[in-house]
């Protein structure tokens, strides 16, 4: 009996099912917080034509910028690209999709869609490219545009801690979109750097309880920092 | 002289007050933290999730979890709070933070603001500016007066796509303080030594100058 013991024993289980064509939704703020042996094993599957929602695309070396080497996504809902030459190439020559989305709209459309709501009005965006073929409607003299839930087929995750329940513990600014990403998969992977067991962690120190977690997997971590600033 | 870089974020530092919570985008707007006047705290909202940022972190504090949204390493300052990103732009969107500091490549006399795509050459993306500007009221866009060639980036009509609609009310240029009211710049203060003719031949958006324009002081 599994019970609520989410844990799987390879990452090949963590990413079963996944299928081309499909939607994923990935935590991480560029390679920060970023499920990258979950990422790996996309690339490894190699599934193609993926639509991916997340805040970045990786670099041109890492992270979810992996999965550009194969051409392994057609369509990209991000907030900043900025990082990854690849990604330019291939959406200058029509081969990828590319939805520019504001970063806190793309927050809240996780938010939304793991929480059952299926579209919201923000002034974010209002009378710029972003509004274009969007319902407006004027809310106490302002003007706000409509926006519209997202959810995956699958959900990527990066967590600091779990118990086998998966409710997950995040780390510093490595959270970022992690915990939203997670309510928003219809399945929802997650990779942690250590597992314990149900009752070791403190209720109180819970940011994502388990009841979004599918699958649960231990990892080992590159942690591959962008921009490395230190003061002398 | 035009402000270098560094005269630039001291004198938006001047406009901080004691505290406030901050929103300082990358570049210009980031030097802004080492000008914080003598005597005031303030608290350094990072879109990422971070509300009490500290400084660039020794060798020794480097962690690969703890960045700003310039996606460099930092520290936290006393009394930070780690939050997700939709937590993070409530603060935004919904009002919370008192100023917002960012850059741009144009702005024109309604408030509107171009800053985040040059169509067929720069596709970098909004990140998340967009929501900054819709959601700040007192916002402080931080540029050069002119490009290098000379040619105005403070326009009767912005150019470029939009990263917001009716939203800038502050420019602080390398020339020139100026509000934006009533569809018209108005000029507040000059960078030292620049004239307010200098100022006026740069500026392509229709310009109130008043009688007596005061120098910036350092």
């Amino acid at each position: 009996m599994a019970g609520f013991n989410k844990v799987v024993d390879s990452y090949e289980a963590a990413m079963a099912g996944l299928e081309d064509n499909m939607t994923i939704i990935a935590g991480g703020f560029g390679l920060s917080g970023n499920p990258e042996n979950l990422i790996k094993e996309i690339k490894r599957k190699g599934t193609k034509g993926l639509t991916v929602i997340s805040n970045n695309c990786g670099t041109t070396e890492h992270g979810l910028g992996i999965l550009l080497f194969d051409k392994q996504i057609k369509k990209m809902v991000a907030s900043y690209v900025g990082e990854n030459a690849n990604f330019e190439t291939q959406m200058m020559s029509g081969e990828l999709e590319v939805e520019l989305t504001p970063q806190g709209t793309l927050a809240e459309k996780m938010r939304a869609g793991g929480a059952g709501i299926p579209a919201f009005f923000t002034a974010t965006g209002y009378g710029t490219p972003v509004a274009e073929g969007k319902e407006v409607r004027e809310f106490n003299g302002r003007n706000y545009i409509l926006e519209e839930a997202v959810t995956g087929d699958f959900a990527i995750v990066k967590a600091w801690k779990a118990d086998t329940f998966g409710n997950l513990v995040f780390r510093k600014t490595a959270r970022n979109f992690n915990p939203l990403a997670a309510t928003a998969g219809k399945i929802t992977v997650v990779e942690v750097e250590e597992i314990v067991e149900p009752g070791e962690l403190d209720p109180d120190e819970i940011h994502t309880p388990g009841i979004y977690v599918n699958r649960l997997i231990k990892g080992t971590f590159e942690k591959i920092i962008e921009q490395r600033t230190v003061r002398s | 002289m035009a402000l270098s870089r560094e005269q630039l974020a001291q004198r938006v530092a001047q406009e901080l007050q004691d505290g406030y919570y901050v929103n300082l985008g990358i570049g210009i707007p980031t030097l802004v933290a080492n000008y914080v006047p003598a005597g005031i705290e303030v608290m350094l909202q990072s879109e990422n999730g971070l509300l009490g940022m500290g400084p660039f972190p020794t060798e020794a504090e480097v962690d690969a979890d703890l960045i700003n949204a310039g996606k460099q390493t930092v520290t936290m300052a006393k009394g930070a709070s780690l939050f997700d990103s939709a937590e993070s732009f409530a603060m935004i969107r919904g009002g919370h933070v008192d100023l917002t500091v960012l850059g741009a490549f144009e702005v024109d006399v309604n408030g509107n603001i171009a800053s985040y795509m040059i169509p067929g050459k720069l596709i970098k993306g909004m990140g998340g500016a967009m929501d900054l500007v819709a959601g700040a009221d007192n916002i402080i866009v931080t540029m050069t007066h002119a490009s290098k060639h000379g040619d105005s980036k403070l326009l009767s009509n912005c150019t470029l796509p939009l990263t917001g609609k009716g939203c800038i009310k502050k420019v602080l240029t390398d020339l020139a303080f100026i509000e934006i009211k009533d569809g018209k710049f108005h000029l507040l203060e000059r960078a030292p030594g620049v004239s307010v003719e200098e100022i006026a031949k740069l500026t392509a958006g229709e310009l109130v100058i008043p009688s007596h324009v005061s120098e910036m002081k350092f």
